[in-house]
């Protein structure tokens, strides 16, 4: 009991140590993951912002998915409105 | 003495102040709100503004504040005795770190995150931004050349470590990828790359072939020539074009790729650092053989030149970009600001502290110490080397093998400051590109074109002939102005936290009193020095420290003009505006 005690605070310890180095990697991973997302998002409404899409067609089948992400992204693009007179989101 | 003598006074003075001085500056002068909403909460997006844990953000904060800086700065000063360096790590700490680091994480977090230059710029006005951006500029320009020429030396003095520290580098891309396409973990990845690490150092320390020693391949110390150019000495002028190389590449990959798990392995590095050190002196409780106060230092005043040799360690600039970029959009609660900026601080003062007791108990005798640290000159030049000797001493308190310890030790200080020169390469790229936006240079905001000019610029600084020697042997002579840069950053980002805090109708005495001292004496150390001994007039007239010198005297002035001027409007005016 008493070693099983002394092993669950080693291995919260370790998980800390590992988190405190571990936190700007994740950062870093993360943003890129954003990077590709953000990448992902403009090839999908690439079509209603002027730039021909043969894919169009497919991807509107991806709007419920995405459409909840929209707001932040047009933010992060630096537009403080949504560019689409047909998705208005704030 | 024992040299657990200086380490116990240091705890104790770090403890009061943590426990007394920066509880006050907490309630009293910061009014820390534990009902603030941080900028985490507020901007929660996952990546940049995350709450985290305060354990979990000091550990991170502290890691990228540390480096190899608060040990080269404390093995030189302690030149004019133990006592001088000592003084002034902890009470710089104490009195000034604490309250830069933890101000500036205050500061930022009472506006939105932002990072002290945008601060700069609506805190006084675009001027002071500028300002700020060309003092960045200059630090970093410092810390390329210094930090190269630092690797280099070490590379050259302990052959052994070269393998581990190149070896460093694949695995640190395999990591990468590891965690990038496969969601891994790198605790363990990291432990496996140490291992081959430590266990290249033990080899090679035993093992003559697996060491690179240019200075043998290029036919002894003798060598002074590298394809036709005069140097100090061949291997030198090579190993800072290799690093050049390097770092242009390092600095232009993304950072998960190579610069993020170097970081993790090294923040490994520091903890085993501090670890072996701090329990070698305990366990082997060796005599401090070094004098108080050094009277033989004659060439050299104490006063004011030790307060530009020791920046990082007592207080830093670079710091304030820490704690106002990353840390502060990752806060998790007010009430933290004290534990993670000024704990932050103490943690960087602790490896400061055990630098100068590596150095001082070193030595076999005090003539011992006197014979090495026989001028200013010799001290700049051999600080480090005689810290990596001293800590290979104290590590043999833990049973690791004589001819093992100083190669561990120096791949420790190698990989930290291989970091610091990525990031610092990388951060001359941005500012540069910042500035071709500003004054509408296209050409310089592209990539490539600013990080050849971060490289050529500091590889030309590294290289720098000092009278008729060759290139190279002027290295030494970077550092205070290094430490200089260091000081005005910190004395502006102190300033704008002086106006902050009148802005909120607190005292700004805790922030301005640190930022006079730390003008003054930077003026002062500047004047000495490029009126004194690199000017035109002097007998030994040299020009690019002269030139850069009279620069950062011009920066200091314009520091201390803006600090009159804003202070003295603040004090017209007399409103509380609306910030924080």
């Amino acid at each position: 009991m008493v070693d099983q005690k002394i092993w669950q605070k080693m291995k919260r310890v370790i998980e800390l140590y590992d988190e405190m180095l571990s936190t700007p990697h994740r950062t870093e991973i993360a943003r890129e993951l954003r990077d590709e997302d953000d990448l992902f998002l403009l090839l999908v409404y690439s079509d209603m912002l002027g730039i021909p899409n043969p894919a169009f067609y497919y991807t509107l089948e991806l709007y419920p998915f995405i459409i909840e992400r929209f707001h932040d992204w047009h933010l992060r693009m630096g537009m403080e409105h949504s560019p689409l007179d047909g998705l208005r989101c704030c | 003495m024992s040299g657990i003598w200086l380490a116990l006074a240091g705890f104790l003075v770090f403890f009061l102040g943590y426990r007394f001085y920066s509880k006050f500056i907490a309630e009293k002068i910061y009014k820390l709100d534990p009902a603030y909403v941080t900028p985490a909460h507020k901007y929660k997006d996952g990546v940049d503004f995350v709450p985290t844990n305060k354990y979990v953000l000091w550990g991170h904060h502290f890691t990228s504040i540390a480096g190899a800086a608060p040990i080269l700065g404390p093995a030189i000063a302690v030149y004019w005795g133990w006592l001088p360096a000592l003084v002034w790590v902890v009470l710089g700490t104490v009195f000034a770190a604490g309250v830069h680091d933890s101000g500036t994480l205050f500061m930022s977090v009472r506006n939105k995150g932002q990072s002290v230059g945008t601060l700069a710029n609506k805190l006084i006005g675009q001027r002071a931004k500028i300002l700020f951006l060309f003092i960045i500029l200059l630090l970093v320009l410092m810390v390329n050349a210094v930090f190269a020429w630092v690797i280099a030396n070490l590379f050259i003095s302990n052959p052994s470590a070269v393998l581990s520290v190149f070896i460093q580098i694949p695995l640190a891309i395999w990591i990468g990828y590891h965690v990038y396409k496969r969601s891994g973990r790198m605790l363990l990845p990291s432990l496996v790359v140490l291992i081959v690490m430590y266990g290249t150092a033990v080899i090679a320390s035993y093992v003559e072939p697996l060491q690179i020693d240019l200075v043998r391949y290029f036919g002894g110390e003798g060598a002074t020539t590298f394809i036709g150019l005069n140097a100090t000495s061949a291997a030198f002028f090579t190993w800072i074009i290799i690093l050049m190389i390097y770092v242009y590449f390092a600095s232009t990959l993304p950072v998960w790729k190579l610069l993020q798990p170097r970081d993790y392995i090294n923040s490994h590095q520091l903890v085993i650092g501090l670890v072996i050190l701090y329990a070698g002196l305990f366990i082997t409780s060796p005599e401090v053989t070094a004098p108080m106060t050094n009277p033989a230092a004659t060439d050299t005043p104490w006063f004011p030149i030790l307060f530009i040799t020791i920046a990082c360690g007592a207080i830093s600039g670079f710091h304030g970009l820490v704690s106002s970029g990353t840390t502060s959009k990752q806060l998790n609660n007010e009430r933290d600001v004290r534990f993670v900026g000024y704990l932050g601080a103490v943690g960087e003062g602790l490896l400061a502290l055990i630098a100068i007791i590596a150095v001082v108990t070193f030595f076999s005798s005090t003539d011992a110490f006197t014979a090495t640290y026989s001028s200013f000159g010799a001290a700049s030049d051999g600080g480090l080397g005689v810290f990596v000797q001293g800590a290979a001493a104290l590590a043999t308190g833990l049973g690791i093998p004589a001819a093992v310890a100083p190669t561990i030790i120096a791949v420790i200080i190698v990989s930290f400051a291989a970091t610091t020169l990525d990031s610092s390469v990388r951060l001359m790229r941005y500012i540069i590109s910042e500035l071709g936006v500003e004054y509408s240079l296209p050409t310089i905001t592209k990539k490539h074109v600013a990080t050849a000019i971060a490289v050529f610029s500091s590889a030309a600084l590294a290289l720098i002939p000092q009278g008729p020697n060759g290139f190279g042997s002027g290295g030494y002579l970077l550092w205070p102005l290094f430490g200089t840069s260091n000081q005005l950053l910190a004395g502006i980002s102190l300033l704008l936290l002086a106006i902050f805090l009148r802005r909120r109708g607190s005292s700004m005495l805790p922030a301005l009193i640190p930022m006079v001292f730390l003008m003054f004496m930077t003026l002062y150390a500047m004047f000495v020095q490029v009126f004194t001994d690199w000017a035109p007039w002097a007998s030994n007239t040299d020009w690019l420290l002269f030139t850069f010198g009279s620069i950062i005297f011009v920066f200091a002035i314009w520091i201390v003009f803006t600090a009159f001027s804003v202070i003295s409007n603040e004090r017209k005016n007399n409103k509380f505006k609306d910030i924080g």
